[in-house]
């Protein structure tokens, strides 16, 4: 536990330090969201219907932008040997690491949502079911991220290769956010959407780790 | 090898010195044979072997933004082992006055004795060094042979792939030669 605290503490500094990639992920967030709305018109309604669509995608898109800070630097110094001789097992350092990406990234983009979600013209019920979406969703983004941000380690393309692995991963989690949103709209029958956007995330705990721990063993042979 | 033994690992570029180390350090695992650590194969309790060990390879593992200091007392942890240490450990290496200085600053040779000063901070019975004197100067490379005897007269291990010659008392040569190494069919079918 001591090692977990101290790696999470690491990638916490690191994160802030090189506080570039953290306003990269949250600029990209903003800025897809709120050229939709210059795409599609000013019309209120199509934007209202739509919008909880457009800030799930815009946040998965963030998501998969900022992966490749998870693996790759370690990997290039070497790191990641010494992680991997470590008193902490590598699915240990996977979660460390997933934990400070979230709070580094799915965190401030659940903290952005409301404000992005006036911009599309959400009334308050979608809002709020938007960023509770949103942070039940994101640990499973920074989860099933870590496989293939994993996968990808040593590739010539990472960024390409691991949106191409990730993005059809996380398709479940963009259609019960969306859909929560909606069915909120609809019929206030959004909760089964939230408890399968928890499930996910809570499925992804101890899968995503081990998947990934086992890719990065395949990187360091 | 015997406690207090160090063993030098020497041959052409390409002969497999590092592979052999990173065998050693069970970053690869062997296709056939096994490794022994006190009397017992590591895989055995491969958590309590790579406890016993420290691995120094050609990378550093040194992030620019975080400070000298700050990264020894990582790696210690990451150990399991207190910050205590790691006031030691800069001295040896001569990184005391630099402690507060982000990583980004140093140069080749600071960076180096950064990453061997890692082997004071926590202590390990076992050493394995790759190419250590890489980019350090005369004063670097006598604080390392220091504190390699140092570790050897406390009963420490070490094993070191280098080019150079190192001037460590009664330690053993291996002089590595990949293609003897290869195995006989390998060899036939590359014919």
């Amino acid at each position: 536990m001591t090692q977990y605290l101290h790696l999470f503490r690491r990638e916490l500094q690191l994160a802030f330090r090189q506080g570039g990639e953290i306003g990269l992920a949250l600029g990209f967030f903003v800025l897809a969201v709120v050229l939709f709305p210059l795409g599609v018109g000013p019309e209120a309604e199509i934007l209202r219907r739509i919008g909880a669509g457009i800030i799930w995608v815009a946040a998965l898109l963030a998501a998969v932008l900022s992966l490749d800070r998870l693996f790759a630097t370690d990997y290039a110094d070497g790191g990641l040997d010494l992680l991997a001789l470590s008193a902490m097992p590598l699915e240990g350092a996977v979660i460390a690491k997933c934990a400070a990406h979230w709070a580094t990234t799915g965190l401030p983009l659940v903290l952005m949502s409301p404000f992005l979600g006036l911009l599309v013209g959400l009334d308050g019920v979608s809002i709020a079911l938007l960023a509770l979406g949103l942070l039940l969703g994101t640990p499973a983004l920074s989860l099933l991220g870590a496989i293939a941000a994993a996968l990808t380690l040593g590739a010539r393309r990472p960024g390409v290769l691991s949106s191409l692995i990730v993005l059809p991963l996380y398709l479940p989690i963009l259609i019960f956010g969306a859909g929560a949103v909606e069915a909120g709209i609809a019929s206030g029958g959004a909760r089964p959407h939230l408890l399968l956007l928890g499930a996910l995330s809570l499925g992804a705990l101890p899968l995503a780790p081990i998947a990934a721990a086992a890719a990065l063993r395949q990187a360091l042979d | 090898m015997p406690a207090g033994g160090a063993l030098l690992l020497t041959g052409a570029n390409g002969s497999g010195k590092s592979s052999l180390l990173r065998l050693l350090a069970t970053l690869l695992m062997p296709e056939a044979g096994s490794i022994v650590w006190g009397g017992t194969s590591v895989s055995d309790d491969l958590a309590r072997y790579r406890a016993s060990l420290h691995y120094a390879g050609h990378l550093d593992a040194i992030k620019p933004a975080l400070g000298v200091r700050d990264t020894l007392a990582f790696w210690a942890g990451m150990r399991g082992f207190p910050a205590s240490g790691v006031d030691t450990a800069l001295v040896a290496f001569a990184l005391d006055a630099i402690a507060d200085w982000p990583c980004r600053w140093l140069s080749a040779g600071q960076r180096r004795r950064l990453a061997l000063a890692r082997l004071i901070a926590s202590p390990a019975p076992l050493w394995l060094l790759d190419e250590p004197t890489a980019s350090l100067d005369a004063d670097g490379e006598r604080r390392l042979i220091a504190a390699i005897e140092a570790h050897r007269a406390g009963g420490g291990r070490v094993a070191i792939a280098t080019h150079q010659p190192l001037n460590l008392a009664d330690a053993q040569v291996l002089v590595l030669d990949a293609f003897a190494a290869l195995p006989i069919d390998l060899l036939a079918a590359e014919e």
